[in-house]
């Protein structure tokens, strides 16, 4: 195949992987900016996602469109209810103490990831995709009589690939609107504000952090239902979203979400095109490298504020 | 209507309340006053349940308040407007309206009638808070407490860094909460403020309340008002 059609391509698939973790790395960014917190357990509730997705589909059974659709209502709540009960039960008696909560969340990693191991296996397995028809893309090609449209063989994707990318833009609309045009969206950003003056003025802290924790965590779950038809489930699957999580999160500005979205773009179209081009080792290789550069140059990210 | 009896406040290891207790009811200015660090902030903190009591009690209207979670303090009628404002300072003046509207559980026409109050802030809904001026700020603290419709209002020298202009309408303010029959604790540095305003003073020092006297026999005291704060 031509390097044109090749990159068209491969910046498929590179959206694919931006659409995935821009859901998981706001989710990150939005439990960093509310709580002040890092949450090292963030890939195993996005692996959890993904298991509970593969779970649900095969007990409902039937058209894989049926299992899919429980499975994307019933993974993201799950997983949620899981959060915020983990909030509720170790990070609330830790009192959110940062260095405890990183010890904290490490030790929540293995637990679910092992727990995982014991229950589901290490085989991949995977989901159906509710719909899969194989969608060609045309190349433009300046031959003798002049400008045509070619089909090159191999350039194409798949609908339900362009349906992630369609439901990730929904999904991040809806929760930019729930942050800025609902009640509890205004509750949310006067306790990232201050939390000590948000309580001065009734809003109970304890109970947002645990529903911030569980949203959070629900995002990461969604990302990993839509990108399982893709991938698969496997219990080690939530290593590279953590990181390049981490990676959107720290290039963005920490708790800047129009800057961990825009990075989590940038990461993933780049994650993807360098991995068909080259290899996924060398597109994390890099992606870590601009983090130490950003960390180095510009240390409160792309879009967070400089400290004055 | 609010007492405080014997408190002890400690941030850590270190004590800053040492039995501290004071009493204010309706319609009362009690002012505290004392040298920085003295503990008048940490007293209005241990009220609002931003830090833990060792011993003692908050009694509100003869309950005992001071084991109640923080974000139910406000729910009982009690505004706070801190020292430096801490406005949540990204939202726009309507958005923090909106948060002090929510902890009183008050509607429309309580906004109106503290837009009232004042009408700069009706100009300025959608202007994000720190990028007001730093009266139109206080203005904004004061508003945003007042929509919570308290019965006690604690003011954490909220005349500090204003222009003279300011000053009047703050204090303006507060005279007109008193004949609303709102109890007021006020921290406070401007001796001559206080003695303009307040019914009582409370001297606080080394974290206690050596002292509580009418306001009108402070006048010609200078002596106890040097003793204590420096004048």
């Amino acid at each position: 195949m031509d390097f044109g059609p090749h990159l068209i391509l491969a910046t498929l698939e590179g959206a694919i992987t931006a659409a995935v973790i821009s859901l998981t790395a706001v989710g990150l960014s939005i439990v960093f900016g509310i709580m002040r917190i890092v949450n090292v357990a963030h890939g195993e509730f996005f692996m959890l996602g993904a298991i509970i997705a593969w779970w649900v589909a095969t007990a409902v059974g039937g058209h894989p469109a049926v299992g899919f659709v429980v499975a994307i209502l019933v993974a993201p709540a799950t997983v949620g209810v899981i959060a915020a009960a983990t909030d509720w039960l170790v990070l609330r008696r830790i009192t959110y103490d940062p260095e405890r909560t990183i010890v904290a969340t490490i030790g929540l990693l293995y637990i679910i990831q092992q727990a995982t191991l014991m229950t589901f296996g290490p085989d991949a397995r995977p989901v159906e995709p509710p719909f899969n028809r194989r969608l060609a893309i045309p190349w433009v090609e300046f031959g003798d009589g002049g400008l045509s449209l070619v089909w090159p063989w191999g350039l194409g994707t798949t609908s339900y690939k362009l349906a992630v990318i369609v439901a990730a833009v929904v999904i991040l609309t809806a929760l930019w609107l729930v942050m800025k045009r609902t009640r509890l969206g205004l509750i949310m950003r006067a306790t990232q504000l201050d939390s000590e003056m948000a309580m001065a003025f009734g809003i109970p802290v304890t109970r947002v952090y645990a529903v911030v924790f569980g949203l959070g965590a629900g995002l990461a779950a969604l990302g990993a239902v839509l990108i399982v038809p893709v991938q698969q489930a496997h219990y080690l699957m939530g290593g590279d979203p953590l990181l390049l999580s981490f990676i959107a999160v720290i290039i963005g500005g920490l708790g800047s979400l129009p800057g961990t979205l825009v990075a989590a773009v940038l990461i993933g179209l780049s994650d993807g095109i360098i991995s068909v081009f080259f290899s996924p080792t060398l597109a994390k290789i890099l992606a870590t490298l601009l983090v130490a550069f950003v960390l180095v140059f510009r240390p409160e990210g792309l879009f967070g504020r400089r400290k004055t | 209507m609010l007492e405080v009896r014997r408190i002890e406040v400690a941030y850590g290891q270190v004590q800053a309340l040492f039995g501290l207790s004071l009493a204010v009811g309706p319609g009362e200015i009690l002012c505290l006053l004392g040298r920085n660090g003295a503990g008048k902030t940490t007293t209005l903190k241990a009220i609002m349940n931003h830090l833990p009591l060792r011993s003692g009690q908050i009694i509100l209207d003869g309950v005992d308040i001071s084991r109640l979670p923080a974000d139910r303090i406000p729910r009982l009628g009690i505004g706070y407007i801190p020292q430096g404002r801490r406005l949540f300072s990204e939202l726009s003046v309507a958005e923090n309206l909106e948060i002090g509207l929510m902890a009183g559980g008050s509607g429309r026409e309580v906004r109106e009638t503290v837009l009232g109050l004042f009408p700069r802030l009706q100009e300025r809904l959608r202007q994000q808070a720190s990028t007001l001026s730093g009266g139109e700020q206080q203005m904004l603290a004061f508003a945003r407490a007042l929509c919570i419709q308290p019965k006690i209002l604690l003011l954490d020298e909220p005349t500090e860094g204003l222009q003279p202009s300011m000053i009047a309408l703050i204090q303006d303010m507060v005279a007109r909460m008193k004949r609303r029959n709102v109890a007021i604790v006020l921290v406070e540095q401007r001796v001559d403020a206080v003695l303009s305003l307040a019914d009582n003073v409370a001297f606080i020092e080394d974290g206690r309340n050596r002292e509580t006297l009418p306001a009108v026999e402070l006048a010609d005291d200078q002596e106890r008002l040097a003793r204590y704060v420096g004048v």
